[in-house]
């Protein structure tokens, strides 16, 4: 098989009816541009929506959940054991919140190979005091330089140095909306009751902003000594462990080893925020689907075109047949033709798409609740431009098919003595 | 052509019992039972009415046409029931055509027109089928053509492309359905000349179906048909 010589007969029959070739491969660049930038842009914003609470989400979390004992002392007993036991309010025992050896435990997580980083936590439920008014908030005591390697917490406070929290004693940032209710400014004290009715006094150094009112009307963050002495407990108390993986993909079998190794309860990301990798997944469906159709739409238009090209070029069909070139070559020559325009067309669609996704990334986009996007996101995963890639050789391959299977089997005597 | 000297009497193409029948819209019997032999260096033409099967038959003798009963052997082969792949590169090889009408490839200069069957067959390099193509086109006079598209030379410098192509592979027989039937006086005496000269000189074989009966009467030998059958040879 001489693929040198079918490749020059492909390329001249190209090149002699240019502008037709030309139309084919703009259907396809135009698709495939389509299907980058649209791919591109549904995942950017899929990823924007996603990280506002993935990326502060811990991929495990490590906690004590209060829930009354499994193992109840009528169920243990020797002499009930084969009996129904029916036991009605039944309530937590001397359960703590505190994570049991949390010391240790965190040791252990930190060194584990598949971490990237793991921080404790603290949660305080408290109530803000604005005159005579109590407003219920929360407290997360965190360890703040943790958390902004873990978990961009710098770029959620909006206002005022986020590493204040832990420089200056007795410190709060507050989320926007509960600073708003307060009407406390940044450098203002705030009075704050403990649920074992403690009064504090806290100054605000920052202002905490994550995109989701209702958090912000709720929570604010303080450095985790200043947590614990709110409540009144030693340096090692701490209610919650939040790990951060390299792989998210494999929190779920980590949460499960950690709940057996130091018997405590761990949730993976997964579980807590099902509803977001749904939501994802629909969109990117929906993406893919539009980006379909338009290649297969492309795709036919190509077949119509190669159709028309094997009416025009029976003559040369025949006369190719005549000198000694088989049905396969002839095969062969048209599904190069076919896929040189889903190849050049795809090319060229895939720096098209390229382009205009760098034109969508450049148009601002500002809204109050995401305040670190400046414009629009853009997601530029190489595995889209694979895809599109494929996608527009694999139609062109199928568009191809039929009318280079049609021009195999043209008889070079019919059209010879047709004439 | 060059070098060959094979006895005049090898047998290059022989037809035994051949029979076809167009079955659309009803059976016709268009060949009964054609046998003959056509010796290497022969110059054949072979003439007939129209609709007496003469065209039909050299399809047949092509290869191109295998719906038929009965044996052809080329080169003292049999051909009949060989896969479709395979008699396309003993067409190649063996075979070489001149139609009526030119059925160059437009697409392509008058010099890779006449090198395709040559690059396809790939029996040598590519600069060595350029060079035979050149060889073959200054034969016959159109060496100055090479460069041109195929589309722009004249009828009868067409007719003179496809033979230099059908030279291209030295094949052992070439075949001509009516190859002077477009073409003027002038250019039919100038394709004549050829084949006279590529018979006399280079020892090729030659079946050429016509109905001029001015250039039959001038080849070495005629197979007249009427009705399918072959009445005189």
């Amino acid at each position: 098989m001489n693929f040198k010589l079918i490749f020059s007969i492909a390329k001249s029959m190209l090149l002699a009816r240019w502008r037709q070739t030309l139309v084919a491969a703009v259907g396809v660049t135009f698709s495939i541009a389509m299907f980058i930038t649209l791919l591109g842009f549904m995942n950017g914003l899929n990823d924007l929506l996603d990280g506002l609470i993935l990326n502060r989400t811990p991929h495990v979390r490590l906690y004590n959940e209060i829930k009354p004992s499994e193992n109840q002392p009528v169920n243990v007993a020797e002499q009930y054991k084969n009996s129904y036991n029916f036991i009605s309010s039944v309530k937590a025992g001397i359960t703590r919140q505190e994570i049991y050896n949390s010391g240790p435990i965190l040791q252990a997580v930190k060194a584990d190979e598949r971490v990237l980083g793991a921080t404790p936590k603290l949660l305080a439920q408290v109530f803000f005091n604005e005159g005579t008014i109590d407003i219920t908030g929360m407290i997360n005591g965190v360890d703040v330089e943790e958390e902004s390697r873990l978990f961009n917490f710098q770029d959620y406070v909006t206002a005022g140095n986020p590493i204040d929290a832990k420089n200056v004693a007795n410190s709060i940032i507050l989320g926007k909306g509960l600073a708003d209710i307060l009407v406390a400014d940044i450098g203002d004290v705030v009075q704050v009751t403990t649920a074992q009715g403690e009064r504090f006094s806290l100054k605000v150094v920052g202002y905490f902003q994550s995109g989701i009112q209702e958090i912000d009307k709720v929570q604010s963050y303080a450095s985790i000594a200043t947590t614990q002495k709110l409540l009144g407990k030693p340096a090692n108390y701490m209610t919650d462990i939040q790990v951060k993986l390299y792989d998210l993909e494999q929190a779920p079998a980590v949460a499960r080893e950690y709940a057996q190794l130091f018997q405590v309860d761990a949730e993976d990301i997964q579980t807590a925020n099902a509803q977001f990798e749904t939501g994802s997944n629909v969109r990117s469906l929906i993406s893919y689907a539009v980006g379909i159709t338009l290649l297969i739409v492309a795709g036919f238009g190509i077949f119509n075109i190669l159709n028309m090209m094997i009416y025009e070029k029976m003559d040369s069909i025949a006369i190719l047949k005549a000198t000694g070139f088989s049905g396969r070559d002839v095969n062969l020559v048209f599904l190069v033709i076919a896929m040189s325009i889903g190849f050049f067309g795809g090319v060229l669609g895939l720096l098209f798409g390229f382009l205009f996704s760098l034109v969508i990334d450049s148009i601002p986009f500002n809204t109050a609740a995401l305040p670190t996007i400046t414009t629009y996101p853009v997601n530029y995963d190489p595995m889209y431009y694979f895809i599109g890639g494929a996608f527009s050789l694999i139609t062109t391959y199928f568009a191809g098919f039929f009318p280079a299977r049609k021009a195999s089997r043209v008889d070079p005597v019919e059209i010879i003595r047709g004439k | 052509m060059a070098g060959k000297t094979e006895n005049m009497q090898d047998v290059i193409l022989e037809a035994r019992g051949i029979d076809k029948e167009f079955h659309d819209p009803v059976t016709v019997q268009v060949l009964r039972d054609i046998t003959f032999k056509v010796n290497k260096g022969e110059f054949v033409s072979v003439i007939g009415k129209s609709g007496c099967g003469k065209s039909t038959l050299l399809y047949i003798l092509s290869t191109m046409d295998t719906d038929y009963t009965g044996e052809l052997y080329i080169d003292r082969e049999l051909m009949s029931g060989r896969p479709d792949a395979e008699l396309a590169r003993i067409r190649n090889e063996k075979i070489g055509f001149v139609f009526q009408f030119h059925y160059l490839l437009n697409e392509f200069t008058v010099l890779r027109n006449v090198m395709l069957p040559g690059l396809k067959l790939g029996r040598y390099s590519e600069q060595e089928i350029e060079h035979r193509a050149m060889e073959r086109l200054k034969m016959l006079g159109i060496d100055h053509l090479a460069m041109q598209s195929a589309y722009r030379v004249s009828g009868g410098e067409k007719q003179r492309v496809a033979i230099a192509r059908a030279l291209i592979n030295d094949p052992h027989i070439i075949m001509g359905d009516e190859p002077t039937g477009n073409l003027d006086k002038r250019n039919s005496d100038i394709v004549f000349n050829i084949f006279k000269e590529l018979t006399e000189v280079h020892n090729q074989t030659l079946l050429i179906v016509t109905h001029d009966t001015e250039f039959a009467e001038n080849s070495h030998r005629i197979i007249e048909m009427e009705d399918g059958r072959i009445i005189r040879q």
